[in-house]
């Protein structure tokens, strides 16, 4: 029978536990406040802003341009997804479409970062449960993600790859074709993983019939991405409002239908298998061209170009101290990033910088559903709880 | 489909979309007449500029009209002003996933408009909970209902909204 809050016998002695904010299972600073009856929780209440690092505040005092790197430090697992979204955003506000190269490319690395981030997710998630062999498989293929973003971006982590108007530098000779190499090898790992896991007894009692979230409660909530879609709703941002042309690329959008843990598992799971078909698509029909649109108020100018042409030196000088003007209005963009909808939402008064932006992250918004999954579950279902709602603190507390 | 019913799929076309927008503006319109101070169109997003105290009462009908089911409320974004006649500008993005639209009603508030709070949309939508708290959190404008209201990015102790244009970089004190 399951167990209902209202029946708490009068007199029943409650306990209050605090677990994190530096606990291993919360997946960074994030803390709980757990009532127990016993095992059983009543009430769960997060608490969050341990990382926050005022990226808002900070939004409203640099040029659009400076603040490409701040967007790595939202969800760090996925930095090129959030690049790309910003990028989005802000190309909006100034009406500019990227070249047919560049918005490929945006989708290559958006699709791969959402491998990465979803291959962080189900190790430590595995982990959380037990079973620490898991953790092992994924990380090693993260390792081989990280080296294509390094010989991409030049960094692991801090990507900031995207410009407005395009890219920072075009693919590394032969990029494609590792990575094509990569993706064949990792459908045959990914199948493994399946291995260890999908019939996994203990893995499936861990999970099944646990957290659910009604598909009711989930919209209610404002619960977007995967979480969303192991409640049964079909909804993904790619399909819906296509950006970067998503809406020539075939892909199936996978859904749960019970919303428990385990959904939310095999959605993601599904999705990574769906990210692989994209990039492929991506990587047989590379367009060439240029990755910069031809705009030379805006994009910077060759390094050639600077050293031999006057106007070219000025438009660089102006560029990067005062940045570009943006016009009156409002805006807001959001993508599919693997957390769910990455919102960037701008209110321009003119000028270089945004009058004020606020960046509607998935994971503040899914984590507030936490304490409508934890109720009536057991103490060690938070841990599994937790993990399946995959919230980055970075991208919580902004 | 019955109102009220969690919407599962399947996503239908942008274009649809875009024509319930249209329809919603001029259902607004038509119901709330006076209310409406304004109707923004801006690369391709519309947004209804309305008077704050009948907010609550037009996000009801936006959500639970047959036709336009704004099930979604996806953004609350404030912004604190120094040099107007009010305060305080929220908007609020509003998500149709049934019909695929967006729709972004705004209210002013504070300054000759009288005080700086805005009623709470937590009784038509639960995630506008924390979105609220976070807005009230840093830009200081009250969301009047609101069941908790309480700091939530910020410190508890923390004195002042950081994201109020009267606010300096390096922090009160500094």
């Amino acid at each position: 029978m399951p167990y209902k809050t209202e029946t708490i016998e009068p007199g029943t002695e409650l306990m209050t536990v605090n677990m994190g904010p530096s606990h291993p299972a919360t997946h960074g600073v994030l803390r709980l406040i757990l009532t127990l009856d016993g095992e059983r929780v009543v009430k769960a209440e997060p608490v969050v802003g341990y990382l926050h690092r005022g990226m808002e505040k900070i939004a409203e005092n640099k040029t659009y341009t400076q603040f490409i790197p701040y967007t790595d430090r939202l969800d760090y697992l996925a930095p090129l997804s959030n690049n790309v979204g910003f990028a989005l955003a802000v190309e909006k506000l100034i009406d500019v479409a990227v070249t047919p190269r560049c918005a490929a490319i945006r989708v290559l690395v958006c699709e791969m970062s959402r491998i990465s981030a979803h291959l962080l997710w189900l190790g430590t998630h595995a982990v959380d449960l037990g079973a620490i062999t898991v953790f092992m498989y994924t990380f090693r293929e993260r390792e081989v993600l990280y080296d294509f973003f390094e010989a991409l971006t030049g960094t692991r982590l801090t990507t900031s790859y995207t410009r407005v108007g395009g890219l920072s530098r075009d693919l590394p000779a032969g990029f494609l074709d590792e990575v094509g190499r990569w993706l064949d090898r990792f459908t045959k790992e990914l199948d493994e993983y399946e291995t260890l896991l999908t019939k996994n007894t203990i893995w499936v009692e861990r999970t099944a019939g646990v957290g659910i979230l009604s598909p009711a409660d989930a919209l209610d909530l404002g619960v977007t991405g995967p979480n969303l879609r192991a409640s049964g709703v079909e909804w993904d941002l790619r399909k819906a409002r296509p950006y970067l042309g998503y809406e020539s690329l075939e892909f199936d959008v996978p859904i749960g239908t019970k919303g428990d843990v385990y959904d939310r598992y095999l959605v993601r799971i599904e999705e990574m298998r769906q990210s692989v078909k994209i990039c492929r698509q991506v990587i047989k029909r590379m367009p060439g061209g240029p990755i910069q649109v031809d705009d030379p108020k805006l994009v910077l100018p060759d390094k050639e170009k600077v050293l031999t042409q006057m106007e070219e030196l000025i438009h660089q000088f102006i560029i990067v101290t005062e940045g570009f003007e943006a016009p009156k209005g409002e805006v807001y963009l959001a993508i599919e990033a693997p957390k769910g909808e990455l919102g960037f939402h701008i209110l321009s008064e003119g000028g270089p910088s945004p009058y004020r932006m606020k960046i509607r992250s998935p994971s503040f918004v899914n984590l507030q559903a936490l304490p409508k999954m934890c109720i009536g579950s057991l103490v060690s279902d938070v841990v599994a709880i937790i993990a399946s709602l995959d919230p980055v603190m970075g991208e919580v507390d902004r | 489909m019955p109102v009220g019913s969690a919407y599962k799929g399947p996503i239908l076309p942008a274009a649809h979309g875009a024509e319930v927008t249209r329809r919603a503006v001029e259902a607004v319109s038509a119901k709330f007449g006076q209310a409406v101070k304004e109707k923004i169109s801006f690369r391709g997003e519309e947004t209804l500029l309305v008077d704050a105290a009948r907010l609550p009462e037009i996000c009801a009908f936006l959500k639970d009209d047959p036709d336009l089911r704004f099930d979604v409320l996806t953004d609350v974004m404030a912004a604190h002003f120094l040099d107007r006649d009010y305060d305080y500008e929220v908007a609020y993005i509003l998500s149709s996933y049934p019909n695929n639209a967006v729709l972004r009603l705004k209210v002013r508030a504070g300054g000759r408009l009288g005080p700086g709070s805005v009623p709470t949309v937590t009784g038509v939508w639960a995630t506008a909970d924390w979105q609220e708290r976070e807005e009230w959190d840093k830009v200081g404008v009250l969301f009047a209902g609101h069941p908790n209201l309480k700091r939530i990015l910020m410190p508890e102790d923390w004195e002042g909204h950081p994201l109020r244009r009267d606010y300096p970089m390096e922090g009160i004190g500094a």
